[in-house]
């Protein structure tokens, strides 16, 4: 047997399928801060949160239901919302989308997308929320509209992003 | 997708226990982050310097993409005005900012004068910046607006210091770390400036609505006496802001004060000066020859 490369065919490497759903998600959630975009109003699509629901979306069973600890830790990091929020509603989503996978015999796009784009719409507004306390409820409400309609319209996009990198993480060699 | 096949461990003991692990985990973890997030809106100095830390990791990529593509920024502001009307308008709105500038640099001059008149003795504060940086990047995806600058405490920012622009205020340090620093921008929803109509002196708050536009309001709520085209200024009530920076510039009536735009808008800004708080230990110290200067800001990229 040829120790030296990879034989043909053969699945791709752990290391692989493990690291790249995590970096995918840990890179849009810092991406932000990495352009040079001074945003007066919440402009750009919560990436980060996108990535992970879609992930768990495609592959269900792939992470521990505990994994929206670590990786919403990464994003309170970088998003600007007090530190806990995405580590508490990420993970009740995780929760959320692991009771729904049980419930929904038989998902489809349009159930996927229902339920990214309705987790989308309430982890923002209550992230808003948690954000400014003392504000009107309203006024901060209106202040994430427009961001959760983009978002709710991307998500197709991000399924299929997610996609490409799932086909690239079970490429065999 | 399909149905997992597999959802129940099925009878292996140590697989049930793993899962059910997994959910306790998850519930108490999802619990403690949402206490977390309270504590650290209760307290937010002892996480931002966790924050700032952080992002000390993307500010170079930051420099590095700010300095290849110039700033992407006001980018919403860009598509507003093509959509609105084109090309014409942006000129227009070029030249009004010209003339909006001289004209605020007018009345506070004005107001500055009405003051010193009347009070003849008027301490004459020191402007000069602390230091001067650019703003690399900001927070764009949730509702705090959190710009990152790109100086820290390498050249002596600190918290609470107010960081203006050309135009005029664009907010004030949140927490600094070594190279780099957070500003809490001027349109937060949590960011309130105490401010003067600069004509006459009116005092009013102005506050953040999140979305780029402020809210003002006077102290005395029985009357409404703005109009489009006021100018505000700081006021230097609160002993934070400096007085006579420009603010904000109303736009319209509202039926419990005003809606105003900020004069300097953070996307469109090149350097941004840090200052010293409006404290009366830095005003007293202002009044005797300064110590040795800074050094020269290095915030070029």
């Amino acid at each position: 047997m040829n120790q030296k490369g990879p034989r043909l065919g053969e699945p791709a490497s752990l290391w692989r399928m493990r690291v790249i759903p995590i970096a995918s998600v840990m890179f849009a959630s810092a991406l932000p801060l990495m352009l040079p975009l001074i945003a007066n109003s919440p402009v750009l699509p919560p990436l980060g949160l996108l990535f992970f629901l879609c992930w768990q979306l495609l592959r269900s069973e792939m992470w521990p239901v505990w994994i929206g600890l670590p990786l919403g830790l990464w994003d309170d990091l970088f998003s600007g919302a007090p530190i806990g929020t995405a580590v508490g509603l990420w993970t009740l989503a995780s929760i959320a989308i692991a009771y729904s996978s049980q419930r929904i015999y038989w998902r489809g796009f349009f159930h996927d997308w229902a339920i990214a784009a309705l987790l989308v719409a309430i982890i923002q507004s209550l992230a808003a929320l948690i954000t400014h306390p003392q504000a009107e409820p309203g006024k901060v409400l209106a202040l994430v509209l427009p961001q959760i309609i983009i978002s709710a319209l991307l998500v197709p996009l991000f399924m299929r992003l997610t996609g490409k990198f799932d086909n690239f993480r079970l490429k065999r060699r | 997708m399909v149905r997992p096949a597999h959802r129940r461990p099925g009878q292996s003991r140590k697989a049930q226990y793993g899962l059910f692990a997994a959910y306790v985990i998850a519930v108490t973890g999802a619990v403690a982050g949402l206490l977390l997030a309270i504590l650290s809106v209760v307290d937010p100095i002892g996480f931002a310097q966790l924050r700032v830390a952080s992002q000390e990791i993307t500010a170079p990529i930051a420099r590095v993409t700010r300095s290849v593509t110039g700033s992407l920024s006001g980018i919403d502001d860009t598509v507003g005005a093509y959509v609105g009307a084109g090309t014409q308008n942006r000129r227009l709105r070029k030249e009004l900012a010209d003339t909006r500038r001289q004209l605020v640099a007018t009345s506070s001059l004005q107001e500055e004068n009405r003051q010193l008149k009347a009070l003849l003795k008027l301490q004459e504060t020191d402007k000069t910046a602390l230091a001067n940086g650019y703003l690399l990047t900001s927070t764009s995806t949730s509702a705090k607006r959190i710009a990152l600058l790109s100086i820290g405490r390498n050249l002596g920012v600190a918290a609470g210091q107010p960081v203006r622009g050309a135009d005029g205020l664009i907010g004030r340090i949140l927490s600094s770390g070594p190279s780099v620093s957070q500003v809490l921008l001027l349109t937060d929803v949590d960011n309130i400036v105490p401010v003067r109509r600069a004509r006459d002196g009116l005092p009013a708050l102005a506050s953040g609505r999140g979305n780029g536009d402020l809210d003002v309001r006077t102290l005395n709520i029985a009357n409404n006496p703005f109009k489009p085209g006021d100018i505000l200024v700081t006021s230097g009530t609160g002993g934070l802001y400096p007085p006579n920076i420009p603010v904000a510039i109303v736009v319209r009536r509202q039926h419990d004060g005003a809606l105003a735009r900020p004069l300097a808008d953070p996307g469109k800004v090149d350097a941004v000066a840090v200052l010293r708080p409006y404290t009366p230990d830095n005003i007293e110290a202002q009044g005797r020859p300064a110590p040795a200067p800074l050094p020269a800001p290095t915030g070029a990229p």
